[in-house]
């Protein structure tokens, strides 16, 4: 056991008032092991009576080093990892590692993987708002929704244990496709899905959008303007909920997103009400653009021809020489890939999640950075939080959606 | 490339003596460390680059001069939505550069984890401490002479042993 070290408010001088250091407000610490910061967050709050003065986030706790560990790996072994970082958006995080490989290594994608990308990276965006919702309504004492969220969350899941093995870390999505084809009773389970989710939908937001109770508890809470959001930095829903129709899938469409008809919900206030609006919007949007893309899942190859980089497939390997030596190679070696640097962005369901990847022309990365949007996002805790009720800063956290691993990485 | 992006790129170079490179569509652009801030005012204000997207570095290890690259990822919030990359090379050795917090509020945590990861210093920076390792860490992990380092394995036989080796948090 190590003894418990005392902290000196000295230390935090330049961070909390002269009032604090007076002992006229009281600093109090929450978390990092409290059910309603949604992982290992600390923030130490200053109050004066039941009013937050300032709030500071201490983050770290969850923090693996799967950056550096990346840099020891080769990149179809460092694609395991990406999983374990936002861990609500698997699927998500491997799309966005591959599309930054894809780009330097200047590899295609077969029409087929690309459809299923999309398909797959918008289950993942609702599997991720159906859990944030769930604990959003947990923390705001509306406990049935979360029973109903798990619900259509297991179906997501089973869909993603179909098609991988896994029900969280699927690694499904490789570099120049995806793993491997989906199996028959997937489009079937994907129509189930499509035709049972709106209704669902209508369901949660029977139960919170007009509820007395929600509404006291997230009117007007945590307002952040359009203006602060973009000197901070801030992107994904809570940018939007500021009234700035605002997504990657727009602005930059990867995968072929620009194919697809979907709105980008927008709310005017930018406090916690609107954000949850945008969210289950963006559920609805979602579900458009899976039935979209299931409808017209073209046939074909489901991961490139480029046998430098992609393996070839088992039933070549009995009977020729070269995918034997490629085999052998790729699970070896590696690839090398060209050196220099990409940043790509992806629209992850908490914002803008980047890879910054550069490589040194050898079969391991240089760097490997994830901009991580809960990161960013955590920074506005202080500008939300300030002025408002303890209970209160439960909902501004909630409203965030944080992840801690992707936070921490 | 978008044209746009060219005009501006040429500009720019003249400006503040930046070099460009373009690699996969991306433009980059090389700057001095004295012209940062400078040049990062200019492109918020005066070019509509007002969104600090990243701020990340790599480190080139076995060399010196630069050993660092500090990389920014800026971004226009209006269409045609560009992207720029700036480059920062700096020493290694005592490696330091101006805090770009001034112009982009959200460049705090950012420089926070560099220091934290790379020991990169901040020069005015308002509050530069360790954000993601803890607080009497030694060291800067992603730098590459930082060892990737491995637990050993306890059993009965051998815990005493190896939980005496172990390295602690100091008192």
């Amino acid at each position: 056991m190590t003894e418990i070290r005392e902290v000196d408010t000295k230390e935090l001088k330049h961070l909390v008032s002269e009032r604090a250091l007076r002992g006229e407000t009281m600093l109090l610490n929450m978390g990092p092991q409290h059910p309603s910061t949604h992982g290992v967050l600390r923030l130490l709050l200053e109050l004066d009576g039941e009013i937050v003065v300032n709030c500071i986030p201490d983050i770290g706790f969850l923090h693996t080093g799967i950056e550096k560990n990346m840099e020891a790996k080769i990149y179809q072994k460092a694609e395991v990892m990406t999983d374990r970082l936002d861990y609500l958006n698997p699927l998500g995080n491997n799309l966005a590692y591959c599309l930054a490989l894809e780009k330097l290594l200047e590899l295609d994608v077969p029409p087929r993987a690309q459809v299923l990308r999309v398909i797959l990276a918008e289950l993942t965006r609702i599997n991720s708002h159906l859990l944030w919702l769930g604990t959003s309504g947990l923390d705001l004492a509306a406990m049935s929704v979360f029973l109903y969220c798990m619900r259509e969350r297991e179906a997501i899941l089973n869909i993603f244990e179909m098609i991988s093995g896994a029900r969280m870390m699927t690694t499904y999505i490789r570099p120049g496709g995806v793993w491997r084809d989906v199996p028959a009773e997937f489009e079937a389970a994907v129509h189930d899905f499509v035709a049972m989710m709106p209704a669902r939908i209508d369901e949660y937001e029977s139960m919170l959008t007009t509820n007395e109770l929600f509404l006291d508890r997230t009117k007007g809470i945590g307002v952040i303007s359009q203006e602060d959001c973009i000197r901070w930095g801030i992107s994904g829903p809570i940018l939007r909920a500021a009234g700035m129709p605002y997504d990657m899938r727009r602005v930059a469409p990867y995968s072929g997103y620009e194919q697809y008809d979907f709105n980008i919900p927008t709310g005017p206030d930018g406090d916690v009400f609107c954000r949850y609006k945008v969210r289950v919007d963006e559920m609805r949007e979602s579900v458009k653009i899976i039935d979209q893309a299931i409808k017209k899942l073209p046939y074909g190859p489901i991961r490139s021809n480029n046998r430098k980089v992609v393996p070839p497939p088992r039933s070549e390997l009995g009977s020729s020489m070269e995918a034997l030596i490629h085999h052998f190679k790729l699970w070896t070696e590696g690839f090398s890939v060209p050196a220099g640097g990409v940043y790509t962005a992806t629209e992850s369901p908490r914002g803008e999640l980047g890879v910054y990847m550069e490589s040194n022309g050898g079969p391991k990365p240089q760097r490997v950075r994830w901009h991580a949007p809960t990161f960013v996002n955590l920074q506005i805790m202080p500008l939300l939080s300030r002025g408002h009720f303890v209970a209160d800063v439960v909902g501004i956290i909630g409203s965030i959606d944080i992840v801690l691993g992707d936070c921490d990485r | 490339m978008d044209s746009k992006l060219e005009s501006l790129a040429t500009a720019l170079e003249q400006r503040f003596a930046a070099k460009q490179e373009i690699f996969r569509d991306q433009l980059t652009l090389f700057l001095t460390p004295d012209r940062i801030i400078e040049a990062a005012r200019a492109l918020r204000d005066e070019f509509g680059f007002t969104f600090l997207s990243d701020e990340s570095a790599v480190d080139y290890f076995p060399q010196e001069l630069p050993r660092f690259h500090v990389v920014y990822q800026l971004r226009t919030m209006q269409a045609p939505y560009l992207l720029l990359t700036l480059r920062v090379p700096i020493e290694g050795g005592e490696p330091h550069m101006p805090t770009l917090e001034k112009v982009f509020p959200n460049a705090n945590w950012f420089e926070r984890e560099l220091w934290d990861m790379f020991g990169i210093r901040f020069d005015d920076h308002s509050d530069l401490r360790r954000i993601l390792m803890p607080f009497d860490w030694e060291g800067h992990p992603l730098r590459k002479d930082y060892p990737l380092g491995y637990e050993e394995v306890e059993f009965s036989f051998n815990f005493n042993e190896v939980e005496a080796r172990k390295p602690h948090p100091k008192d």
